[in-house]
């Protein structure tokens, strides 16, 4: 018990301790942070009338954020999967990367739904016991619950896997249960997510078979590019590279991720494809969301398309890290191989958070178009919500990069060599 | 069992809880501003007769204090036997809206204030305008329209207008559509709902507890009619245009962060009385009754006349039908 009191305040310790430039880092993300909850202060205050959020287009950024946070959250099983069940040595190194990902994804996500209630301070009525939760039908009680357990997996396996490696000893056999645990879950995390959306009959633009496919697709595209630039940053403000440096990330393991990019990205393409011919060639009255993203709606001469320029920017994005990604040599050249990454980072932002959620209610069920465009506030809210996330991972990357460069270790343990599994 | 007997055990602890708090029960929590005994109030449908009176007795005297009136609030229950059915005569109605305002000033929703302009009134009905079309059979590129003549064959709700604002209505090629909550008996914004606060009364009303709703608007989305609406501040109403008759599932004066919608005046029909919306059509084109009872009117309108009822293809079977003569 002890040990794990020392773990933690040397966590603790390490996390609040860099260089200069950390603290910039750090200082940047926290003014962020501090400049959304001034706005949020007066969100609580005043309500979401402070967002353009309406009856006509119900929900916006925050729930376009965090529909493709999820998706960054679940990414993380693409470098478990490959780690454990097929033991591909390269990302064993990395794995704690992701997991941790999945930890600053989640915040963000937990943080946008919250920030999107209308009363937060009757959250509790979610709860089992103190309130009367709706499962298990409604679909976001299942939310709730699969996004807090994937949370609570990917807390307790890197934090054991860094205790264990902190005190120099061997991890149990039980933590591979949770390990082997957290790639279904990280499967259901986003079905469910699609679900909210895919079970509303009165939304054509969602209620299809292909949301939950396709947000995994998209998942498994966007994930492992954030994850190509983070370790890159990694590789570039640790040992990494300097003799005896204990890290590993390796130029393989990047390609790798690279790979792995590409098929999703393929695949994703693929499904937004035959999603567009079937609503198209079909041509019902569920053609109008596609439109109105697309190409813009007509409606007593005026002219409705604020989404159309990033919907085709996002497309265009996708389309060039597609091709990027597809010819090794762009795929193995880094600047190519980086623009690829946040080409995909970004079409994939745009095209399934406002690019899926906004069409969603353009027209509204019954006709009308009225159009949405997040207020500064709100948008400076969207802002600290990202900044927290970063905040949350950065802090956390810091203690797994000193414990696994082992430049930290429990006093009792000094003497002693890493053990194998790490 | 064991999870029964655990639930009840904590939900006494909770009320346990919520009895010791009452020196405190006025401690307002700041910023969201509610009491510790609103925040601590417990789901209408968990709540006893005592509880219930209670938490009516605290809004009475909020209302005093905010817009000096005195209100009643009633919690009357539905009546065995009974399930509310509406009819709309789709070809007598003349767009005039005037249910739409009887409606808000009868359910008190959230007017428009002219300090904030970016502050609209809520209103539950929506008319829509619709343009009639000739029959041109063999004219040349020009489409076939679904909705021609006198007759309508057919509504694409897409081509609909909802900001008509002529001199006087009906205009000469147009038909009219209002669309409210159509009380359907497959919810989908029940299903939704994440916490219980909407559901399906045994007269078939869908009803919001309003202190129960943690505005996540899943049911907004969810609702293929557009029928809920949000309270995306707090409600403002002059307090000379407040309807103090209230029901607690109904009319009562809402606050910000929830979601509402039309009851068929709950407040009203509980007590025997037509809605609002239903007294206030100039050209008899609603019609109001037990769907139960043979005899009622909307039993009638089903009998005689050519029925349809919106988005039928979705299962939701709404209780709300369009006729026509």
């Amino acid at each position: 018990m002890n040990k794990l009191i020392d773990f933690v305040i040397t966590s603790i310790k390490v996390s609040l301790t860099g260089s200069r430039k950390y603290y910039a880092w750090l200082a940047s993300l926290l003014i962020m942070v501090l400049f959304g909850a001034y706005s949020y202060y007066y969100q609580l205050k005043y309500g979401l009338i402070i967002t353009d959020i309406r009856d006509q287009v119900s929900w916006g950024s925050y729930i376009a954020n965090f529909t493709f946070l999820v998706g960054v959250a679940a990414a993380a099983v693409m470098i478990v999967l490959p780690a454990y069940l097929y033991n591909y040595k390269e990302f064993k190194h990395i794995t704690i990367f992701g997991e941790l990902m999945a930890v600053g994804a989640l915040t963000m996500c937990l943080s946008f739904v919250l920030v999107d209630l209308g009363r937060i301070d009757r959250m509790f009525h979610l709860l089992p016991f103190v309130g009367t939760p709706n499962w298990p039908q409604s679909m976001l009680t299942w939310d709730v619950i699969v996004l807090n357990g994937y949370l609570f997996l990917n807390l307790l396996i890197p934090g054991y896997l860094l205790y264990k490696a902190y005190v120099r000893e061997k991890p149990r056999k039980w933590i591979y249960i949770f390990i082997l645990i957290s790639i279904p879950w990280a499967v259901s995390i986003h079905t469910v997510t699609a679900f909210l959306y895919g079970g509303l009959a009165a939304r054509p633009f969602w209620n299809t078979a292909i949301m939950a496919p396709r947000f995994l697709a998209s998942a498994f595209t966007a994930g492992p590019a954030l994850m190509i630039i983070i370790l890159q940053i990694v590789r570039r403000y640790t040992c990494i590279g300097q003799p005896g440096c204990k890290l590993v990330v390796t130029d393989r393991a990047l390609f790798t991720l690279a790979h792995i990019a590409l098929i999703s990205m393929l695949v994703n393409l693929f499904f937004l494809g035959s999603e567009i011919y079937t609503v198209a060639y079909a041509a019902t009255s569920h053609l109008a969301p596609l439109k109105y993203l697309f190409f813009g709606l007509e409606h007593n001469g005026v002219h409705y398309a604020k989404l159309q320029p990033y919907m085709w920017a996002a497309i265009t994005m996708e389309i060039i890290a597609a091709l990027l990604l597809l010819f090794p040599r762009t795929r193995k050249n880094f600047t190519t191989l980086n623009i690829a990454c946040i080409f995909a980072f970004l079409g994939i932002w745009t095209e399934k958070g406002m690019g899926l959620i906004i069409p969603g209610f353009i027209p509204t069920p019954i006709g009308e178009i009225w159009e949405y465009y997040p207020t500064l506030m709100e948008i400076m809210i969207t802002l600290a919500v990202w900044a927290l996330g970063f905040l949350v991972y950065t802090l956390l990357l810091k203690v797994a990069i000193a414990i696994e460069a082992e430049e930290v270790v429990h006093p009792s343990a000094k003497d002693k060599e890493m053990p194998e599994a790490h | 069992m064991v999870d029964e007997s655990r639930r009840d055990f904590l939900k006494k602890a909770a009320a346990g809880a919520t009895a010791a708090v009452i020196p405190f029960a006025n401690v307002r929590i700041p910023v969201i501003d509610v009491t510790l005994e609103e925040f601590l109030q417990k789901h209408y449908k968990e709540m006893s007769e005592e509880e219930k009176q209670r938490v009516i007795e605290r809004l009475k005297k909020e209302y005093r204090e905010k817009y000096g009136i005195d209100a009643t609030i009633k919690t009357t229950p539905p009546k065995e036997g009974v399930v509310w059915g509406y009819a709309l005569n789709i070809q007598k109605c003349i767009g005039c809206r005037r249910c739409v305002y009887a409606c808000v000033r009868e359910n008190n929703q959230s007017r428009a204030n002219p300090k904030e302009p970016w502050r609209g009134e809520i209103q539950w009905i929506r008319v829509l305008e619709f343009e009639k079309f000739e029959i041109h059979p063999g004219e040349k590129g020009k489409d076939f329209r679904t909705k021609f003549g006198e007759v309508l064959a057919g509504i694409n709700l897409e081509e609909s207008e909802h900001y008509y604002h002529p001199e006087k209505v009906p205009e000469k090629d147009k038909f009219y559509m209002p669309i409210q909550c159509q009380q359907c008996e497959r919810p989908p914004c029940v299903k939704v709902c994440p916490t219980k606060a909407t559901w399906k009364e045994p007269d078939g009303i869908i009803v919001v507890d309003y202190n129960w709703c943690i505005g996540c608007r899943f049911c907004i989305a969810a609702c293929p009619y557009w029928a809920r609406r949000f309270n995306w501040s707090d409600p403002y109403i002059p307090r000379e245009e407040i309807n103090p008759k209230m029901h607690y599932l109904g009319n009562r004066i809402r606050m910000r962060g929830v979601v509402e919608k039309c009851t068929f005046c709950i407040q009203r029909t509980r007590e025997g009385r037509y809605p609002a919306c239903v007294e206030a059509c100039p050209v008899g084109a609603r019609k109001f009754g037990n769907l139960l009872d043979p005899e009622s009117d909307v039993r009638k309108v089903l009998e005689k006349k050519r029925v349809f009822r919106l988005k039928e293809e979705l299962g939701t079977q709404p209780k709300f039908f369009y006729f026509m003569d």
